[in-house]
């Protein structure tokens, strides 16, 4: 008998040891023999813990478990029986490219992986030369996914054509946008992925060395990723030798210390060199001069994951999800006051209110939804009226808004956007790293002049628009540049909760 | 016990040093090192990091004080670190960020009398689809409502 309990960090988070404990002890009692396998999450979150029994091949779900449930899902009798996972409507309705193997193997069997797709990427790219496989890239059409949405291909190729004798693949991996797990979900779930998508890009562009920067935050990601690279090198899949192409790729997993900035691609080098996490003047591009000086690729953890499968499918399967300029599939991380939180991945194209109404059953509490921030803490918050607007790059850039790593973060009637607008001056004040002024000073600025409006000071109202173009036309870089995005949309589309409190002062 | 520590200890540190000293860019593992291996980084440590580094007491006191993660002083036994992050909010974390910080009598970076626990304020534990998160030791824990962050206090001695 096989079981998956997952050790996904959402599902420990919801008592998933505790759980797997329970159906082992069960197991031995009952004197059977049960193959526990710890999985990822298949992203259905409001399910975990998800335990699946497979059976004659097809894997039943139960969930959300407890250890209570253990005696009645071993004997088939269990009330949270769900049926064949595959089968659920949240299942079906999904393209999981990126995500194809995630929940479903054992995260750190690299049979399991290679039985499942993984490494025949890596294989191909190795007979091609740098150029092509640069090539392939571009033809897909990925851009990054980890907030700013340039075109991959093209950064690989400005590292590609730059001569030094020693390049760098960093993989940013700092993921702090709120609403945003599908780094740590794929790293937990699907570690291999990650390592592969590395070594192509290592091959394309002719860098030898890799940097994973992972947020401290996230242990278990940590601990994963720090085996799975080390499995990969025993394996040779990593090492002088990759796969007995004769071509080295290496790398290693670093830990970050805390910092948000540290997200942006030239903080994010300067702590990895060991220093403050300071943002860099642009330029020097980091593809031209990153690492310890060294021509870099920068790269989100969901970018590089993507890579495997755009060469293993072909780079136009790729880019033929997806809707104008967004090719591929988007990886939405659906979360906050949601009736069914957790990742979903689909064709680029899909209207936002299909995904929260829809996909995501509207809020937890029952209430109406009040906003949407997509795209975490610098991103808009998005009114209901605007649930029309399909995600895209350029769709939601024409909306006023951003996709930025895909989060979305859903808010009842309840939520206050005055308090919520106080809270994205008052996270860049903290988060700032104290480069440029109008971050530093501005956000600070901006919860005073908040709190005045809170307290009835109309007149401050103005002020708050003027601080926000200061900011997003002075900043270094779009922490300070981007926080009016959250700001201002709560004032253009909630001016009751910025008016509210005036009629209450006077 | 030993009356010897000051020197044992200082071999301990030059020797956590040393093994990180083959990376590129060896700060943040050596001082994320000294911090598993203390709960802070030791005044003791820096001048042997310096030295070890070439760097100025500047720089070095620059980068731990910039990161939130790194503190020069011991923490309470447990830490326990409490989203404070917009999805969080959206299903009551404020309500329980401020309910337990009010019942242990102690602002964010807090430590109780007892020494038993110190709390601070993270932005983002990645479980933004099962709110309020929090996170003991780095042990993860989803869901929080105020009976089980009771619970957690309790064992935790708070
Ligand atoms: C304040 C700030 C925080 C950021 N945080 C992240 C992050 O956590 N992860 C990430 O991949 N990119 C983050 N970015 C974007 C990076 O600067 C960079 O665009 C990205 O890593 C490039 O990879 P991509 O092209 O694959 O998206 C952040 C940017 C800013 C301004
Ligand atoms: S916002 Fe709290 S865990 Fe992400």
């Amino acid at each position: 008998m096989k079981i998956f309990v997952p050790a996904d960090s959402a599902a420990l988070a919801l008592g998933a040891d505790d759980v797997a404990a329970a159906i082992t002890q069960q197991a031995r009692a009952r004197g059977l023999t049960v193959e526990l396998v710890r999985n990822g999450t298949r992203g259905m979150i409001w399910l975990e813990p998800l335990v699946e029994v497979e059976i004659d091949g097809v894997r039943h779900g139960f969930g959300p478990a407890t250890p209570g449930d253990a005696d009645a899902i071993l004997d088939g009798s269990s009330p949270k029986a769900l049926g064949p996972v595959d089968e659920l409507d949240w299942m079906r309705n999904q393209t999981r490219l990126t995500f194809a193997r995630c929940g479903i193997i054992d995260p750190l069997s690299l049979g399991d992986y290679q039985a499942h797709g993984g490494l025949a990427g890596l294989r191909r790219a190795i007979a091609m030369t740098g150029a092509d496989i640069v090539d392939e890239v571009t033809k897909s059409g990925l851009r990054g996914r980890g907030g700013a949405g340039f075109p991959t291909g093209i950064k690989w190729n400005t590292v590609l054509g730059a001569q030094a004798a020693q390049k760098y693949i960093v993989c940013n991996a700092d993921e702090g946008d709120s609403g945003t797990f599908a780094d740590r979900m794929i790293m937990e779930g699907d570690p291999f992925t990650l390592i592969e998508g590395m070594a192509i890009a290592g091959l394309g562009v002719g860098a030898t060395r890799g940097y994973v920067y992972l947020r401290s935050e996230y242990p278990d990601a940590i601990s994963v990723m720090t085996r799975a690279v080390e499995i990969a090198r025993a394996a040779g899949v990593l090492g002088p030798d990759v796969l007995g192409s004769g071509r080295a790729f290496d790398m290693e997993i670093r830990k970050g210390a805390g910092a948000y900035v540290c997200g942006e691609e030239t903080s994010l080098l300067n702590s990895l060199e060991g220093k403050r996490g300071v943002v860099r003047a642009k330029p020097p591009l980091p593809a031209l001069e990153g690492f310890l000086g060294q021509p870099t690729v920068v790269n989100n953890v969901i970018s590089l994951a993507t890579v495997p499968v755009i060469f293993e499918k072909g780079a136009q399967f790729y880019a033929d999800f997806g809707q104008g300029r967004s090719r591929g599939t988007v990886t939405l991380q659906i979360a906050g006051n949601v009736a069914r939180g957790g990742l979903f991945e689909t064709a680029f194209g899909m209207p936002l209110g299909t995904v929260v109404n829809d996909i995501a059953g509207g809020t937890a509490s029952g209430r109406p939804v009040k906003a949407v921030q997509v795209g975490g803490p610098l991103g808009a918050y998005m009114p209901v009226s605007k649930f029309d607007t399909a995600l895209g790059y350029e769709e939601f850039d024409a909306a006023g808004g951003l996709i930025g790593h895909a989060g979305l973060v859903v808010f009842d009637d309840s939520a206050d956007m005055l308090r919520m607008a106080r809270f994205a001056m008052e996270f860049c004040a903290v988060e700032s790293c104290g480069k440029c002024t109008p971050c530093r000073i501005g956000a600070v600025r901006g919860v005073e002049t908040i709190d005045r409006i809170a307290a009835g000071d109309g007149a401050a109202i103005p002020l708050l628009t003027d601080l926000c173009e200061t900011m997003k036309d002075g900043s270094l870089c779009a922490l300070g540049g981007f926080t009016p995005f959250p700001v201002m949309s709560a004032l253009t589309h909630f001016p009751d909760d910025f008016a509210r409190m005036k009629e209450a002062a006077e | 016990m030993t009356l010897s520590a000051p020197a044992t200890e200082t071999d301990d540190m030059r020797a956590i040093i040393a093994q990180h000293l083959h990376l590129e860019g060896p700060l943040l593992p050596i001082l994320h090192a000294f911090q598993d291996a203390f709960g802070h980084i030791p005044a003791a440590a820096s001048p042997l990091i310096t030295e070890a580094l070439n760097i100025s007491r500047a720089e070095l006191h620059g980068v731990i004080s910039f990161y939130h993660d790194f503190r020069e002083n011991p923490a309470g036994r447990h830490v326990l670190k409490i989203c404070r992050a917009e999805a969080c909010q959206a299903v009551g974390g404020n309500a329980l960020a401020e309910s337990t910080l009010r019942k242990l009598g102690l602002d964010w970076h807090g430590t109780t009398a007892n020494g038993a626990v110190t709390v601070e304020p993270v932005y983002c534990l990645g479980l933004c689809a099962c709110g309020p998160a929090v996170m003991v030791d780095g042990r993860v824990l989803g869901r929080v409502d105020t009976a089980r962050m009771d619970a957690v206090l309790a064992e935790a001695g708070a």
